[in-house]
């Protein structure tokens, strides 16, 4: 029976809770020792695996953006070849797109931060989610692997047929890119099943629909983002993918396929894809706001409708990427308007964020700082999102350095500013230790600094008629000044990201011990200890409030009653999260690792042949079988386990 | 409107220095949204700073959070509340702009139009003046002349891959896209050259892809066109003729054609006037002697991946077949 | 340890191949542009033997082989061979070769041309290009492997893609004396 005690709190453990707290670290232990790295499924685990990688690409992507911008430095520069500009551009778009961006703003903070955030010992699927994080792992991967045997992709990051199709995309580069794709959509649908399932049934008792934290709303949002969008570029570089090796006619004009079915399938995609990457980050500003104004963000309702709201208008602008490809003009005015009114709901998010901030207390700290170069930054490029929403003015600078400034604006100002942010937040949480405050306010300042000599000169260049994707330019243009600023700024970028790095790796070693809650800030996860134990709550809480620890009644409940001998959750109710029931976790186990590495086979075989995925699929269905076979002891418990019904 | 002119922003390939009625009504809706989003842009930072500073908190630990309560935020709710009055406003009224010169551009003359047809290829631009009498139908690379003041239509597609026809001083882009046709109309008050360049991906040489539109008044581009409507001029003297077998003798007669010689192949630009044409390689280099023999000897060195290869000749013949080329008015 | 130095073993081989399959080379570079002029290619010649440009790069680049591909549209093979099918000329995607199937005779049939029809080359195109042909009318036939032959044209589809052709066998590949032509 699942019940909800009041008790003392008290600072230091009794012997019982002791003795309960040995019993679940033997539970949840996660196997050691090599193989034991196969087999973890901790959500914890999985979730800090992915922001490592995600920003290994990050940074991998950031130094080739570094080579492009040496080559611009100059017109009619000689230092990086068109072919090699070219895999580079493509490279970086790829790779901060499908490699870092969604991979951390959603898959990486998601996975380690939703469950505690919403009070549950795991994710849901954690298996699934192992298996998710080996594919995007190999997926990423394959692709540099590649790029280091010449084989780059270098047809965009859109890879538009038919520069990309098999006239004339010679070779294996487009091949890569299709299934880089593939990999990468089905792990970020992987989690996004799990986020949905975690939030929607595993949420505390308590949290009901209208006392879920900002944050995992934003990821909520996403996860139905991702399920509705990414079918449409699985299916277009699949299509691709097939008219490259097996021959078919999608986007064969001539046999009566269509080049421009590929733009709309990839755009059904591609711009939902830019609210994928921008609604974690406003989830983020809303937390750190929150946390640094010390109060209750202000309109929670209007926030999370303005979310929720976003998330809908943003598979209806996809046709603003292709207004001159000459659409008619009734089309035009519906994308034009919806462009733009999907400002309003952004606009009352940052209203809200100041009114927050303006009856609040405001704590200066680094995640504040972030905070407010977001303000700066993702509201200039919000008002050149006016811009290219005006079909008209679209015409002009569509395709041009403008956009590039733009949306440089748009995703580093609504995605790295939040995630740098999110990692000085949360650092201590996921590593006990603090950053040096000092040394992230010089990244802060170098990188706000660094970013708008980079970008803002953009916008000029790209008025003054400078295209995009330009491996170089001609002397005469009066670009080149502009140019060498955007270098220069360049480099504060690249010291921004060193200073970054050294002060990580110095609080590792020897930052001030965090405690449980630094910041004094709201949402579940500070209720635990930093770093998190493995079993994530010694008693799994309950919620009182938007704001869980600063609404927490004195004699605020537990959940007791889970058993303690297995990996046991408690699900609850939709709305009202009241307890529903209980279910086990499976353990531990390689084989989601053996499964990713047969389904890996079968995505590289099939860029060499058709037959990759009709024989791949053998050593798939026999890691699946292995996965799924039931195992006796869960079983007999799951028969045995009365299921606790609330009245 | 103003502020836009400034030097920088006077050039030959700028938007904000629209030179037709297209290019201009889109300056209209360009500075209407510039405005606009600057004023609000400066009054929402300023807002941000103004409540950062006041309600900065100089402690160093993080006090207990604030109890808030209906009442406590009532005037931040009427604030925000009047703030999003004021962005639905403000973005109903850059619609409404947008669809007027939307409209604007919808409604130019497509009747009394001049047809031009333009053929994108990877990496340079095919012109076509149709004309009823065939042989009267002129064909030329890179440089378009139109005559002024006289509603153009340019009727275009591909021959390869997705290109963009872009010449922002005149109009906005338009995509020529393999599979279909598109039409774009466009008008040129002001006589000059205004320079284009492709504006979607297009491989290996997208950067150096560009053309000229070149505006002169009615009579003269009347003028332009009957000479180009004839074949070329035969040899007038030995070295010219030495230089026109070259050609012939050459792997130049593979690609290009120049009418009446037998040189015929369409892979390549039409070289009948190639040296009426002011530039070489779709815009890259000034056509002159010295940079069409270096074009002619090593064109992958200048555009590397372009479809000109590399040719091999003596002196003497390189000489010959400049001398040629240069006859080629 | 084993593991990783068979893992380091297999993803070099992997790094060799991919390169040479992906090697594009825009510049021949003074030897490779020189223009083909149809002398045989066979070893007695005045002045030593003549160095014959290594055809396999082009073999093994697909980008070479599509830029073969591009030139045997652009210089009109078409117009005769048809898309390897055979029209006027003869067919290219089958196990017959008259002049045989080796890229030195095929560079020779290309440049010296052959009675009966095909003219002669030389002088008109430069020698990478022929390479370029000569590998991509081989891939007709299913000669170069599925990764470097190109796959469908964006064209109406009138054959299999050459990435998809089973490989023909031609009767007689050991090498077959080089064709006296006219230089």
């Amino acid at each position: 029976m699942i019940t909800t005690t009041a008790i003392e709190s008290t600072a230091e453990l009794t012997e019982q809770e002791r003795a309960q707290a040995a019993r679940l670290e033997a539970v949840w232990r996660e196997p050691t020792g090599f193989w034991g790295w196969f087999k973890a499924v901790h959500h914890t685990t999985i979730g800090k695996r992915y922001a490592v990688t995600a920003f290994g690409f990050f940074l991998l992507a950031g130094l080739l953006a570094g080579g492009m911008r040496l080559q611009l430095a100059f017109p009619e520069a000689h230092i990086l070849s068109n072919d090699l500009y070219n895999q580079f551009f493509t490279m970086h778009g790829s790779t901060m797109m499908f490699l870092f961006a969604v991979p951390m703003m959603f898959e990486a903070m998601s996975v380690y931060l939703v469950p505690l955030m919403v009070g549950t010992r795991n994710i849901a699927f954690p298996r699934l989610n192992a298996y998710s994080y080996y594919l995007y792992l190999f997926g990423g991967l394959m692709f540099y692997v590649a790029f280091a045997c010449n084989t780059g992709a270098d047809r965009g990051w859109f890879s538009y047929v038919p520069l990309a199709g098999p006239d004339y995309g010679p070779g294996k580069r487009p091949d890569f890119w299709a299934q880089l794709i593939t990999f990468t959509e089905v792990s970020g649908l992987a989690v996004a099943v799990e986020t949905i399932v975690t939030v929607f049934k595993l949420r505390a008792p308590g949290m009901s629909l209208n006392r879920i934290p900002i944050f995992v709303w934003g990821q909520v949002v996403v996860a139905f983002m991702v399920i509705f969008s990414l079918p449409g570029v699985v299916l277009s570089s699949t299509m691709l993918l097939m008219d490259r090796t097996c021959n078919t006619q999608f986007f064969n004009p001539a046999a009566g396929g269509d080049v421009l079915l590929y733009q709309h399938l990839f755009w059904w995609f591609g711009h939902p894809e830019v609210y994928i990457i921008f609604i974690p980050g406003a989830a983020i500003i809303s937390t750190i706001v929150t946390s640094f104004s010390r109060r209750h963000v202000f309109g929670y309702l209007v926030l999370v409708l303005s979310l929720v709201a976003t998330g809908f208008m943003a598979f209806g602008l996809w046709v603003h990427h292709m207004f001159a490809t000459g659409i008619p003009q009734i089309a035009e005015s519906y994308f034009t308007a919806a462009s733009m009114v999907i400002a309003i709901p952004t606009g009352a998010q940052v209203f809200c964020w100041i009114a927050t901030i303006a009856t609040g207390k405001v704590v200066l700290k680094t995640p504040m700082w972030w905070a407010i170069g977001f303000f700066f930054v993702f509201i200039m490029g919000g008002m050149t999102g006016m811009f290219v929403a005006s079909v008209p003015v679209d015409l002009q600078v569509h395709d041009t350095y403008f956009v590039v400034a733009h949306f440089h604006y748009v995703l580093i100002g609504g995605a790295v500013f939040p995630l740098f942010g999110a990692i000085t937040y949360w650092f201590p949480k996921v590593t006990g230790r603090m950053l040096n405050e000092t040394l992230g306010q010089l990244t802060f300042w170098l990188f706000f600094i660094g970013f708008n000599i980079t970008f803002f000169p953009m916008h000029l260049v790209g008025i003054r008629g400078m295209p995009r994707r330009v491996y170089t330019y001609q002397p005469n243009m009066g670009w080149t000044t502009l140019n060498q600023v955007e270098s220069l700024g360049y480099v504060l970028l690249f010291l921004a990201v060193c200073v970054l790095l050294v002060n990580v790796s110095r609080s590792l070693r020897s930052g001030a011990i965090a405690g449980p809650n630094p910041w004094n800030a709201g949402t579940l996860e500070w209720a635990t200890s930093s770093p998190p134990p493995q079993y994530n709550f010694l008693h799994l809480p309950t919620v009182n409030g938007r704001e869980a620890l600063w609404d927490a009644a004195p004699n605020q409940p537990i959940v007791a009653g889970l058993p303690d001998d297995a990996r046991s959750f408690l699900i609850t109710r939709t709305l009202d999260a009241e307890p529903e029931g209980r279910d086990e976790f499976p353990g531990p186990t390689i084989w989601p690792f053996l499964a990713a590495v047969a389904t890996s086979i079968a995505f590289i075989g099939s860029i060499f042949t058709p037959w990759g995925i009709t024989i791949g699929a053998i050593p798939v269905a026999i890691t699946m079988i292995g996965w799924f076979w039931p195992e006796r002891q869960p079983a007999q418990r799951r028969r045995a386990r009365e299921i606790w019904q609330s009245e | 409107m103003i502020l836009f002119h400034v030097p920088g922003f006077r050039g030959n390939q700028t938007s904000l220095n629209p030179v037709g009625p297209g290019a201009e009504h889109i300056e209209f809706e360009f500075a209407l949204i510039f405005w606009i989003t600057v004023i609000v842009y400066c009054i929402v930072l300023i807002a941000l700073v103004v409540y950062v500073v006041r309600r900065r908190h100089s402690l160093n630990i993080m006090p207990e959070p604030i109890r808030t309560t209906p009442e406590s935020d009532r005037r931040a709710r009427h604030a925000v509340g009047a703030a999003m009055v004021v962005t639905v406003l403000l973005v109903f009224t850059m619609l409404i702009g947008s669809f007027v010169s939307g409209h604007a551009l919808g409604k130019m003359n497509r009747q009394s139009a001049y047809t031009i047809d333009v053929y994108g290829h990877q990496w340079w631009w095919e012109v076509h003046y149709p004309n009823d009498e065939p042989d009267k139908t002129v064909v030329t690379a890179n440089e378009i002349h139109v005559p002024m003041g006289v509603p153009l239509r340019i009727h275009g597609t591909s021959r390869d891959v997705i290109h963009s026809f872009w010449a922002p001083n005149v109009q906005g882009k338009r995509d020529l896209m393999p599979g279909y046709d598109t039409d774009v109309m466009m008008q040129i008050d002001q006589p000059g050259r205004w320079r284009g360049q492709c504006a979607e991906y297009c491989g290996e040489q997208h950067a150096h892809m560009s053309f000229y539109m070149v505006a002169e008044p009615a009579q003269q581009f009347q003028q332009w066109l009957a000479q180009q409507a004839a074949a070329s001029v035969s040899p007038s003297s030995p070295q010219v003729t030495r230089g026109q077998q070259v050609f012939l003798s050459h792997a130049c007669v593979m690609c290009h054609t120049i009418r009446g010689t037998p040189a015929g192949s369409r892979v390549g630009p039409d070289l009948t006037h190639l040296a009426s044409r002011s530039t070489i390689a779709a815009g890259v280099l000034p056509n002159t002697i010295g940079n069409l023999g270096g074009w002619i000897l090593n064109a992958q060195s200048i555009k590397p991946g372009c479809r000109m290869p590399p040719n091999h000749m003596t002196g003497t013949e390189l000489q010959d077949l400049l001398a040629y080329l240069e006859t080629l008015k | 340890m084993n593991t990783i130095k068979s893992t380091a073993i297999v993803l070099c081989i992997c790094a060799v191949t991919a390169c040479k399959r992906e090697h594009r080379v825009f510049d021949p570079g003074s030897s490779g542009s020189q223009i083909a002029n149809g002398i045989p290619l066979n070893e007695v010649h005045a002045g030593g033997p003549l160095s014959v440009p290594d055809h396999g790069p082009y073999e093994q680049s697909a980008y070479a082989v599509g830029e073969g591909k591009r030139l045997f549209s652009a210089f009109n093979c078409v117009g005769c061979h048809n898309h390897g099918g055979g029209g006027i000329g003869p067919a290219l995607m089958d196990a017959k070769w008259i002049y045989g199937s080796h890229p030195e005779q095929i560079y020779s049939s290309i440049v010296q041309g052959r009675p009966n029809g095909m003219p002669s080359f030389a002088g008109k195109i430069p020698d990478y290009q022929v390479w370029e042909l000569v590998a991509y009318v081989r891939s007709l036939s299913g000669q170069l492997p599925a990764d470097v032959a190109p796959g469908r044209s964006d064209e109406i589809q009138v054959k299999k893609a050459e990435q998809a052709k089973k490989k023909e066998h031609p009767p007689d590949e050991s090498p077959q004396p080089i064709q006296k032509g006219q230089p």
